[in-house]
């Protein structure tokens, strides 16, 4: 058996559980408006700082985790999760009330993930992808939270984005919700807001 | 010119100073110990615990001394700090069959295997005030030789494990069989919100922390025809069990204590079908400590509850879920009962400009204009 | 008997895996505005129905860089809201302001500050009863299905009532709105004088209902519309004086009895914002002369 040394978890696990909610909350209060959010972690790869960060903060043993192929593909990925938040890796995307995506490219279309159900819509997936930043507006965005109309960008996202959204919009009030963590920063769509192309 | 009433914060110091001097009364008569409050007002600190949903006798104790014997904030203080332990997991379930039993009785068989024992009773006392109590000191009063032996020194050997009533008639198929541990952890009402409809585990988690007072009344109202069930108490039985927690890393079971319950197994009138002949069904109760009572309220609520499992009528209170489940927990109710007594005078000003208007318009005169409604 | 156990609690009182799962249920009740999330409700060293479900919002929310405001029937020195701040003084060692411009989060009990809100604020409100249709529908399992079928119904036929009885509505607070074109929501029992102030607000709209064990929110600059008739428009309370001691108007004031013989008079019900218009020099009638104001 190979034996790694696991990578540490938050420093402060009380403060800084904190500030990665906090920077969650207000990236899905104010959709497609990245906010800061600062971690020291240093998770295995593919894992990223900030996907690793949100995940401490939001995961235990009562939510199952889903992951993409690019993480499910490094075991070490996987013992870190367990080990720092007791949640069950799950290989049906369906169970999981988190799934993180290293490759949003790859991205499984989200009726593979749960919705919800019209009495419990908040029993869905929530959704960490992985982006490398937030460039360009290549989407308009509306809904609550959204004064008026906003563009937003990020890359890499797969080339019929707006159309998943948009059905994903058509489900509400069940759907999932997605958190999009790039370099410093978490952006949030929840399924109340509706994209278009610009 | 007016001066608004402040100083919120010293009123609240002034009050709690105040409580603590008529919590600790006349201070030429020594305060009261735990000890004393564990040992002689045993069933007071059981109730607390079972309410409390935490086997703590010294804690129980020290929330009775605290809330000044208002059980019920004494409850209150336990939850309260219940809610802040960690978990560790779930035992197994308590194998009441293996209790050391110190009391025992049955309704339904006149002698049965272990016998009966009475144990420590108030039943067949005359409730006649005894005024020799009155005194500090009765020590010389005591039999010390009936406090010294619980039930089981009198039988002759390890054999005063009572098997169940249950159990006997169960051998015999009368009665419906006791549902099977389907393994896994069992719902848990204080880590989850409840919905319904419910499950046996969170039918009986609700029930077993639920006021005794309240399951007594309803407990009652199913004897006096609102849904009927012909009870027997079958069994009522109070003692000790061990407490059995499966340990993963260990591989093997560990005994991590013993608490003192009782459990309270109610047999019912029987129901049969086409495909079944008849038999007997049960209603169950299990409480921390000495809480006869509640044990059996809580049995015969519990068997009002399975109404549409066996095929009843509905219709009487005891038997409806999601109105005995939600009011039962005297926690949330007192909390929400008092909290009429906290400032409501927006609303109440609200309501208040409305009465006045309502009044002007149907006497025909104009309203007072201290307040008129209008369109943003 | 055992000893007495070593008693210390967390940061903001909740341990950790409490906190994570309310911080969820806030998660999705953002992205569902108006819906009631299911939470675990945690007992909370005070009663049910004080303030138990604010008190578990804030906690989760809040951080060590926050300055808290609570207020109950807008003012900061009612006891209850004297309680509630001194809790998380003690228990998480924040900052606390009266002033509403200062604080990052405020935590509210039948009120929505009459200064305006911010962005980057969050206003926490405690609900008691966060059904909106519970005093049509007492039972769970059937308001449930009524909120998943968008069936409304029963809400406007209640009002309807009113206005054939009353020639008026007769809902004066926790007066239903609906949230984002979808879910009919409990407002808490704010005045409906508040309501107006839901609507597009910049900050965030938090709601605890601790003993109901919900949790739901209205994002930032979301549209929340009274429900209401085109022939009976929803309106809401207008004081016909100011303000006796600020001379505000446009505010929801308290009547307060000054002597059995009807002597009364009206002050906000905002103590904030009645003393920073004092201290900027307005006076009403029965205000101190200026100067002498404590």
């Amino acid at each position: 058996m190979q034996t790694q040394e696991l990578a540490r978890g938050f420093a402060d696990p009380v403060l800084e559980a904190q500030g990665a909610f906090r920077a969650a909350m207000w990236a899905l209060s104010r959709p497609g408006q990245p906010q800061e959010l600062t971690t020291e972690l240093v998770p295995p790869a593919p894992l990223s700082p900030e996907a690793a960060a949100l995940a401490l903060a939001l995961c235990d043993y009562e939510t199952p985790v889903f992951l993409d192929a690019a993480l499910a593909a490094e075991r070490a990925v996987a013992d870190f999760l367990r080990f720092h938040t007791g949640a069950p890796i799950t290989e049906d995307p369906g169970e999981a009330r988190f799934a993180i995506i290293a490759n949003p490219m790859e991205l499984l279309d989200f009726s593979q993930f749960s919705p919800g159900s019209p009495d419990f819509p908040d029993a869905s997936t929530t959704l960490i992808l992985q982006v490398a930043g937030f460039a360009g507006h290549g989407f308009m965005l509306e809904g609550p939270g959204i004064k008026g109309r906003i563009g937003f960008g990020a890359t890499p996202l797969p080339g019929d984005f707006p159309a998943r959204m948009a059905a994903n919009r058509a489900l509400f009030p069940r759907g999932v919700d997605l958190l999009l963590a790039g370099a410093g920063q978490v952006a949030g769509l929840p399924r109340s807001v509706a994209v278009k192309g610009a | 010119m007016y001066v608004a009433a402040k100083g919120g914060e010293k009123a609240i110091r002034n009050a709690h100073k105040l409580l603590a001097k008529r919590r600790r009364g006349n201070k030429n008569l020594p305060s009261v110990t735990l000890e004393q409050i564990a040992s002689q007002l045993s069933l007071a600190v059981d109730r607390v615990m079972a309410e409390g949903s935490l086997y703590d006798t010294h804690l129980a104790a020290l929330a009775i001394k605290q809330a000044r014997g208002d059980l019920i904030e004494a409850i209150f203080l336990i939850r309260a700090f219940r809610t802040t332990l960690p978990r560790f997991g779930a035992s197994q379930p308590l194998d009441t069959g293996d209790m050391l039993v110190r009391r025992r009785v049955s309704a339904t068989f006149k002698d049965l295997p272990g016998g009966q024992l009475l144990g420590p009773t108030f039943d067949y006392t005359h409730r006649l005030l005894d005024t020799s109590l009155a005194t500090a000191d009765q020590a010389g009063e005591v039999d010390d030789q009936a406090n010294a032996a619980p039930a089981l020194s009198d039988a002759a050997d390890a054999a005063s494990k009572m098997p169940r009533v249950t159990d006997l008639i169960g051998a015999e198929g009368l009665i419906e069989a006791s549902p099977v541990d389907a393994g896994g952890e069992p719902f848990d009402i204080t880590r989850a919100p409840v919905s319904f409809p419910v499950d046996r585990a969170t039918r009986l988690q609700t029930l077993a922390r639920g006021d005794e007072g309240y399951l007594l009344a309803l407990g009652y109202s199913t004897q006096r025809g609102y849904a009927r069930s012909h009870p027997f108490v079958g069994e009522i039985r109070f003692g000790d069990v061990e407490v059995i927690l499966d340990v993963p890393e260990l591989g093997f079971p560990v005994s991590i204590g013993e608490v003192q319950v009782t459990e309270c197994q109610m047999v019912n009138q029987f129901k049969g079908s086409a495909a079944e002949p008849p038999q007997f069904t049960r209603g169950y109760g299990l409480v921390f400590g000495q809480c006869e009572r509640k044990a059996m309220s809580m049995a015969l609520v519990e068997r009002a509850l399975r109404w549409q499992e066996l095929g009843e009528e509905p219709g009487a209170p005891a038997q409806d879920e999601e109105f005995v489940l939600s009011h039962c927990d005297n926690v949330q109710a007192t909390g929400f009962v008092e909290h009429l007594k906290l400032p409501h005078y927006v609303d109440f000003q609200a309501e208040l400009d409305l009465v006045r208007r309502m009044r002007a318009e149907a006497s025909g005169k104009p309203a007072a204009d201290e307040m008129k409604e209008a369109a943003e | 008997m055992s000893g007495m156990p070593e008693i210390s609690y967390n940061f903001a009182y909740l341990d950790e895996q409490t906190k994570r799962m309310i911080r969820r249920a806030i998660l999705k009740a953002i992205a569902i505005p108006g819906y009631q999330v299911p939470f675990a409700a945690r007992e909370m060293p005070m009663p049910y129905g004080w303030g138990t479900g604010g008190v578990q919002v804030t906690a989760a929310v809040l951080g060590p860089d926050d300055v808290l405001k609570v207020i109950d029937q807008g003012a900061d020195d009612t006891t209850n809201a004297v309680a509630i701040r001194g809790f998380f003084e003690k228990t998480a060692g924040v900052a606390t302001t009266t002033a509403t411009t200062q604080a990052s989060i405020i935590q509210t009990r039948h009120r929505i500050p009459e200064t305006a809100l911010a962005e980057n604020q969050i206003l926490v409100y405690q609900v008691p009863i966060p059904e909106p249709l519970r005093f049509l529908e007492p039972r769970e399992t059937e308001t449930r299905q009524l909120h998943a079928l968008a069936e409304y119904g029963l809400m406007h036929v209640k009002l309807y009532e009113d206005i054939a009885r009353h020639g008026h509505i007769a809902t004066t607070y926790a007066y239903p709105v609906e949230v984002a074109g979808r879910y009919v929501m409990d407002p808490s029992p704010i005045p409906k004088f508040d309501n107006p102030k839901m609507d597009d607000c910049p900050a965030l709209q938090l709601f605890g209902a601790g003993r109901e064990k919900r949790i739901y929110a209205i994002p930032p600059y979301t549209t929340v519309r009274s429900l209401d008739f085109e022939d009976h428009p929803f309106k809401v309370q207008r004081f016909a004086k100011p303000c006796a001691l600020c001379a505000a108007t446009g505010v929801y004031l308290d009547e307060v009895i000054l002597d059995d013989k009807g002597g009364r008079m009206f002050v906000c019900s905002d103590t904030d914002h009645c003393n920073t218009r004092q201290a900027q020099g307005h006076r009403g009638e029965m205000a101190a002369p200026a100067g002498e104001a404590a």
